[in-house]
């Protein structure tokens, strides 16, 4: 491994000691916010060469940490030793010029810039008039790549590529700087199993060339197949670190949430009614083929298949987000034509989309603005004005019931944990009183409390009555929770399997057919 | 991330909501501030009193009324997140419209000598209509073409503009009855800016139309998953805007007792800085007419105090252009704020 000269430099003039042990040491860390402390006396170590994971709870501190280790907060109190050194960082740039580099969850790169631009951005190689050297900058950017196995063309627009790609071009930056140490935040969350296979393949790889590797996620058993150490963390407070191979999924859950947790799933056999759903040919031009299926009364019905198979696309076009070309959707054996979210509204069904932030949070607004905001469609307004009284406490019970944790009503949705803004965009679809529910991805970056508490609410909602439309790409969360499984393979259905048939394997062999 | 260790730091227990101060206030204060300055400058340079004046007071509110009608429009485009360039220019092409209509028979070179004399109810409604066809037409360009609403607005800005010039080979209409003028004459432009402020303060914070409004703006997406149809709401919203601009052409025309094609040039940028200043946040979302009122009284009484200290009106422009810089960085500010705490 050879160090850029700034890195060797910034190595000198610190005195580390090259071979310590640890290449991350964190002591007694302490920050606080106004009005919290998001982490109380805090410490981690990471091992050359391991890949160690952050476990918690949303809220529990992870971040935080992270992002002191990453610059981008100094801690209040505390210390951070890199390679037996202390060091206080005072920018992301600091951090990754001692060596330390976070990918981050919203991935940071430029689309109008080349692959190789965005890698060598600010340290472009020169030829001898001063101008970039795209021949060099070509050059180094494949050999970066062939050593981290990744097979991209260095001279594209970073837009054209997909999100998985982008991931290995931030990681491919990262490794450029000659980091130490790399952080990463939940890495997986938008690859599909393939790209997943690859992503830890170049980890290995990195880790068997002395890298340490922080590793964040909420995923069980990426854990177990990943990590070597982890370390829980609960409240702001640091509970424990063990080697992976030495816990079992329980253990790991009841140090994150400090209680059992006695039924992941709580599925219950609940009286299946008529067909209220049912779908035929659907088509949507490029996108997906001839999707057709019923849900009934009661039933859970899950979508299964890898990002891109179609699933979350077949849920827009139900909801009338990008309508059919094709092909018919009847409720309660009637045909409906079904072409804006309103007209979906009007026939009783509600959509809770995949991606919290782009399109549920009204992120500037507070909690009731946001829980309302669906229902005002045809309930609670006179004359157009809205019925003030009425709604706030029709939400502050939906609040209750779905039990948001939230100081009040008025709070910015922002300000709120994901398990509990997905809570607020549930109740704001439940005051709509669907009878045909389409949650996609409805536990994605949740924590496990509320990842139960969602998956109870979503069962009782069958219970009474509701047809439910469940697109995971959780497999044990699919398999738990369905009644009937859908798998989906580039824009077809392969199958559907009944809930005493599924298994793993069976939905895995159909999602990639 | 940290921000989501504040909602479970609290717990399950709900406090009681904590006092807030409304984001008007500190607006209020700086205009306080504004007027205090002034008060001491006055009497060191000038030797009188800056505020215990009515009569200054009354010609600097009567001045910015048209601006203020104006801006109750652009806050509610700019919440949506969009932007409205076109208002000045309708401004003076509803002034030319209305005028048009507005004429005395007495006077001798009547545009159109059959139209004289008539009730003030038709001019003004020609102007307010006219204002909100133009409106129309920039909702409906943005709604369908998806274009920019700064584009579209322009487009509305320059052609408007040039429709004022067309519609009288560039004469100015004068000689228009008393009864049009009227509207123009003592405090009748402040009680229009003030009623129409109401009206809109009112749908913005207890209707489903502001409600939707402020939806547009902090989450297209969102609003339209939500149901809300988006095109049509930002067609009413464009389209109340161009009406509230022809009502300000009609006020403009009246309390000149004519119409001239030059009529309401910049006043879309002095509409726009006034509600900046109250608050409203160009990003969308954010935004209150009681804060644009507070902008638009500012803006007057930065005005008016200059003219008050006998500043040059070069340098009045100068200061204007910097407040509103520093109205934008003080809410670029505060946003960053907003998410650290």
């Amino acid at each position: 491994m050879t160090l850029s000269p700034t890195t060797m430099a910034a190595v000198r003039a610190s005195g580390a000691v090259p071979n310590a042990e640890y290449l991350l040491n964190v002591e007694g860390i302490r920050k606080e916010f106004p009005g919290v402390v998001a982490l109380d006396d805090v410490s981690f170590r990471l091992k050359r060469g391991t890949v160690h994971a952050l476990m918690g709870e949303n809220g529990a501190g992870k971040s935080t940490l992270m992002k002191i280790l990453a610059g981008i907060y100094t801690p209040d109190k505390g210390e951070v030793q890199l390679k037996g050194v202390d060091i206080r960082l005072k920018s992301p740039l600091d951090a990754l010029e001692n060596g330390i580099a976070m990918i981050h969850q919203e991935l940071n790169l430029m689309p109008f810039m080349t692959v190789a631009e965005n890698i060598w951005i600010r340290r472009e190689p020169k030829n001898r008039f001063g101008f970039v050297d795209h021949g060099e900058m070509r050059r180094i950017t494949a050999r970066l790549f062939d050593r981290l196995n990744i097979k991209l063309d260095p001279e594209i627009e970073v837009r054209h590529l997909s999100v998985a790609n982008r991931q290995m071009v931030e990681i491919a930056k990262a490794v450029s700087y000659e980091s130490d140490v790399l952080i990463m935040d939940e890495p997986t969350s938008a690859l599909t199993e393939r790209e997943v296979a690859h992503l830890f393949e170049i980890i290995r790889d990195l880790r068997s060339q002395g890298i340490g590797i922080v590793y964040i996620t909420h995923k069980m058993n990426e854990l177990f197949e990943i990590a070597d150490e982890f370390s829980v963390f609960r409240d702001g407070k640091y509970i424990g670190t063990h080697a992976s191979s030495d816990v079992t999924r329980d253990d790991i859950i009841r140090m994150m949430v400090g209680r059992e947790i006695t039924q992941m799933f709580p599925k219950e056999d609940v009286p299946i009614g008529d067909v209220v759903l049912s779908v035929k040919n659907l088509t949507l031009n490029g996108v997906f083929r001839d999707v057709s299926f019923d849900v009934r009364a009661g039933e859970i019905l899950g979508i299964a298949g890898l990002v891109g198979s179609g699933r979350s696309n077949v849920a827009e076009t139900l909801f009338g987000v990008t309508p059919a070309s094709s092909g018919t959707i009847a409720i309660d054996g009637k045909t409906v034509s079904i072409d804006t979210p309103n007209t979906a509204i009007r026939n009783r069904m509600a959509f809770l989309t995949e991606d919290r932030k782009d399109t549920g949070c009204l992120l500037i607004l507070d909690v009731l603005e946001n829980m309302q905001i669906a229902v005002l469609q045809d309930r609670f307004v006179k004359g157009g004005f809205v019925a003030e009284k009425d709604i706030t406490a029709a939400c502050e019970e939906m609040s209750r019931k779905l039990r948001v944790k939230t100081p009040n009503l008025q709070e910015r949705i922002e300000n709120l944990s994901g398990g509990n803004q997905q809570k607020v965009l549930i109740g704001r679809w439940l005051l709509t009183n669907p009878r045909i529910l389409i949650l996609d991805e409805p536990t994605r970056g949740i924590d496990v409390g509320a990842k139960a508490e969602i998956h109870r609410l979503v069962t009782e909602l069958a219970r009474n009555g509701v047809a439910v439309i469940m697109i995971s790409s959780e497999m044990p969360e699919v398999l738990g929770m369905s009644d009937r499984i859908m798998v989906m393979h580039e824009g077809r259905v392969t199958g559907i399997l009944d809930r005493a048939e599924a298994t793993q394997i069976k939905v895995m062999e159909l999602a990639a057919s | 991330m940290e921000t989501n260790v504040a909602a479970q730091g609290t717990g399950s227990a709900l406090p009681a909501a904590k006092r807030r101060m409304p984001p008007e206030f500190s607006i209020f204060l700086v205009l306080i501030g504004i007027a205090l300055v002034y008060e001491v400058l006055g009497w060191i340079f000038v030797g009188q009193s800056f505020l215990l004046n009515p009569q200054r007071l009354t010609i600097m509110i009567l001045q910015v009324a048209v601006i203020g009608i104006i801006a109750v429009g652009v806050t509610q485009v700019i919440i949506t997140g969009g932007i409205d360039l076109s208002s000045g220019s309708v401004v003076g092409m509803t002034a030319m419209f209305s005028a048009s209509v507005a004429q005395a028979s007495s006077w001798p070179r009547a545009l159109y000598p059959s139209l004289t004399d008539l009730p003030a109810i038709v001019p003004i409604g020609l102007g307010i209509g006219v204002g909100l066809l133009a409106g129309l037409i920039n909702g409906q360009l943005i709604a369908r073409t998806k274009i920019p609403p700064f584009i579209a607005t322009l487009g509305m800005m320059v052609s408007a503009r040039g429709i004022s010039k067309w519609y009288t080979k560039g004469q100015p209409v004068s000689g228009l009855t008393e009864q049009f003028n009227f509207i123009g004459t003592g405090i009748w432009p402040v009680v229009v800016f003030l009623v129409v402020a109401v009206i809109f303060h009112v749908a913005l914070r207890y209707t489903r139309y502001g409600k939707f409004t402020y939806a547009i703006g902090a989450n297209v997406q969102a609003a339209r998953v939500s149901g809300i149809n988006v095109e049509a709401h930002l067609i009413k919203v464009y389209a109340i805007a161009g009406m509230l601009a022809g009502l300000a052409g009609v006020v403009t025309a009246a309390r000149a007792q004519t119409a001239q094609a030059g009529m309401g040039v910049m006043y879309e940028l002095d509409a726009i800085a006034a509600t900046v200043i109250g608050g409203t946040s160009l990003t969308g979302g954010v935004g209150r007419i009681t804060g644009t009122v507070i902008g638009t009284i500012i803006l007057g009484v930065m005005t008016s105090g200059f003219t008050f200290l006998r500043v040059d009106a070069y340098y009045q422009e100068i200061v204007k252009g910097l407040i509103i810089v520093a109205a934008v960085v003080i809410d670029v500010y505060r946003q960053k704020n907003r998410k650290k705490a």
